[in-house]
């Protein structure tokens, strides 16, 4: 077991300052210690024709405006940032959701997916594969790839697929074929191996639209530079409409592409502390959680060099968290580094905590928010606690149709 | 002689050499340590899969042996102790994706392999670009590293593998995962032998092909074109239906043994 790196003060310093500049993840795709590329021989000339393409597209003026024209146009950007008046006096603290909810798809998802798809199309790709967990990111790709003309295959957890029944449906119905995958522990995780084999198959004429910031360089990368657009916009927004930065920025982290896209515009403003709220589940022990980053060690998971939920002799675990889109032993090759230099403070709410935060937003707000953004809710109901009358920013990442069922089976007695 | 030495002289000591592989501590924890020294002296390499929660590059079939091998408590020790008990003429590799690796500590993992004696390692999703500290710490207890290639690499980087390979390149003769078919038509054979050729005439290695190896017929047909033939699904497959793995690779020496038959 390896034991988590201690990087010193100057050092934290210096990794953050890159991080501020847009240096980092470097040329080997690494962020500090993390990330990086272990993937199969096969697929390394496939990742090197993704990086070189996203960064010569995305440095592409006539790319970006019609990148942004269809983030205007067809996904609804910008999404607006909401003062929470009623529940942010519940909880004692001056409140405001950046509604990625009202985002095409109900989910930040678009963003990358949308993004991912464009830059598919433009390198040639025949066809896309896509994974995904709770369906948010499987609906967002099925999407995407109808509106840019490419066909896609959704790998999906066949525990997923009876969760999130709903999602499965809305994926068909864009085009995409969903497979449901039943090996491993027939979740999100399970599903990322099975793309990984498929685009192994195919890596020449397939394109893989990977839905998190986790995996090999370039992706966690690509990742964030799409989903971005959330944290300038809610920058921009918070300065306009509150007057103010925020205190703190709080969002939920899975694999950590919404947080990640959040945060990064922020992390330069040192006042601003970030907070990433994990999937406390129903227990701290191994297996009842997902807080890969609050408890997790470091290893190789799905082609990064990051933070992971583990067994003493590298096994990865399985996870527990009642949203199928935290429910990953993995996380972001950024966030570990983030966690490591301290910029960001990593936290989890339990199953039940989300539940309350979910409830107490639906009654005060008229919002259903998704159960993985409920977790982030839940983390600044407990920061106002500490902190009464903050300023808090937090990232409504997606809408909460798609747990309805799930929650009234609970409601029934039933697990969610 | 180092692991890589040792490894190169047992594939150069067949023509081709037979590489089996076998999941560690699969069907059970007995029968494979029962295994292991009867499939030393019937092949002329054995390949030993440390199993993984996540086997990425893996098909269905060694994804089934390596989950059945957890679950009945295979890890680094159980296997390195069988091979270490095992003895036999073939020498021995461990194949293991990273994350088990790390976790047992480079320096201390190349230390107990070598104690095992165990010849070299094959880590399917460690690049050549960060290979480097496992490379090391291996080399420090005599022991190689062994690099794969595939269909789709590029000329200069095929090159640059096959130059630090040790023991031997393993040549992936499909994309896709272990356990698929190596080739089904003309043209295909076609393509899977002249790229055989292009990684033997860029290789100071032998030259091993494997992934989709499955009949005495493919066996024959790749011989031609490579130093080695890496058998390993299959080998599963033939343990799952009850069979005995040791005969199914004796049979693929007489298939190649036999006068070959005109080229396809």
């Amino acid at each position: 077991m390896i034991a988590r790196p201690r990087i010193a003060a100057a050092e934290r310093e210096r990794l953050l300052a890159e991080l501020v500049e847009g240096r980092l993840p470097d040329e080997r795709g690494r962020f500090g210690p993390f990330g990086g590329r272990f993937v199969p021989e096969t697929l390394m000339p496939a990742l090197q024709r993704i990086e070189e393409g996203a960064r010569r597209l995305l440095g592409d003026p006539g790319f970006r405006s019609e990148l942004e024209g269809e983030l205007r146009a067809w996904v609804g950007r910008p999404t607006p940032l909401t003062p929470a008046r009623r529940l942010g006096e519940a909880w004692g603290c001056d409140l405001w959701l950046k509604r990625e909810d009202l985002a095409h798809t109900g989910a930040h998802k678009i963003n990358n997916a949308l993004g991912q798809a464009l830059i598919a199309r433009h390198v040639g790709a025949r066809r896309v594969v896509a994974e995904t967990g709770a369906g948010q990111h499987g609906v967002a790709a099925a999407a995407a790839c109808a509106r840019v003309g490419l066909p896609c295959r959704v790998y999906m957890g066949a525990v997923d697929v009876e969760r999130q029944a709903p999602n499965v449906d809305r994926m068909e119905r864009l085009g995409a074929e969903v497979v449901p995958v039943r090996t491993g522990d027939a979740t999100l995780r399970a599903a990322i191996d099975e793309a990984l084999r498929d685009w192994v198959s195919d890596p020449e004429e397939t394109y893989y639209l990977l839905g998190s910031a986790v995996g090999p360089h370039p992706y966690p990368w690509l990742v964030r530079e799409l989903q971005a657009v959330i944290g300038r916009e809610a920058r921009d927004q918070m300065l306009r409409e509150a007057g103010r930065l925020p205190d703190a920025a709080v969002a939920c982290v899975g694999g950590g592409s919404n947080a990640i896209g959040l945060f990064h515009p922020f992390l330069g403003d040192r006042d601003v502390d970030l907070v990433g709220v994990e999937a406390g589940g129903r227990s701290e022990g191994l297996g009842a959680h997902a807080a890969t980053v609050v408890r997790g060690t470091p290893g190789v998971l799905h082609g990064s060099y990051s933070l992971l939920l583990q067994t003493e002799e590298g096994q990865v675990v399985e996870t527990h968290s009642i949203s199928a889109g935290l429910d990953y032993p993995g996380v972001g090759p950024e966030h570990a580094l983030l966690a490591a230099i301290g910029r960001v403070t990593y936290v989890t709410a339990t199953d039940e905590e989300a539940l309350e935060a979910l409830e107490a937003c639906c009654r005060h707000e008229g919002i259903v928010p998704a159960l993985e953004s409920a977790h982030a809710l839940a983390g600044a109901r407990r920061l106002a606690g500490a902190r009464p009358g903050a300023v808090l920013l937090v990232g409504l990442s997606g809408r909460g149709d798609k747990d309805l069922p799930a929650l009234a089976r609970r409601r029934r007695g039933g697990e969610g | 002689m180092n692991g890589g030495a040792r490894i190169e002289r047992a594939i150069r000591s067949a023509s081709p050499a037979l590489v089996a592989f076998l999941t560690g501590g699969f069907p059970d924890r007995e029968r494979f340590a029962a295994l292991l020294p009867r499939m030393r002296e019937a092949a002329d390499l054995v390949e030993v899969g440390v199993p993984f929660s996540d086997p990425m590059a893996d098909g269905v079939t060694i994804q089934r042996s390596s989950r059945a091998a957890l679950e009945r408590g295979a890890n680094l020790d159980t296997i390195l102790r069988a091979v270490a008990d095992s003895g036999g003429r073939a020498p021995v590799l461990l194949m293991s994706y990273l994350n088990p690796l790390l976790a047992a500590g480079f320096e201390a993992l190349a230390r107990r392999a070598a104690e095992a004696g165990v010849s070299g390692f094959i880590v399917p999703d460690l690049p050549l670009e960060e290979s480097q500290p496992l490379r090391e710490a291996l080399a420090g207890a005599g022991l190689g590293l062994v690099q794969l290639v595939t269909p789709v690499t590029p000329p200069p980087r095929l090159e640059r593998l096959c130059r630090a390979s040790d023991g031997f390149v393993y040549a992936v003769t499909v994309t896709g995962t272990t356990g698929g078919t190596a080739a089904r038509d003309p043209a295909s054979w076609h393509r899977l032998n002249s790229y055989l050729d292009r990684v033997r005439a860029v290789s100071p290695r032998p030259v091993c092909a494997g992934f989709g190896i499955r009949t005495p017929e493919h066996a024959a047909a790749l011989g031609a074109h490579a130093d080695g033939l890496i058998v390993g699904s299959a080998l599963i497959e033939e343990i799952e239906a009850g069979r005995d793995p040791v005969r199914f690779v004796e049979d693929l020496r007489a298939a190649l043994d036999r006068p070959r038959r005109p080229e396809r």
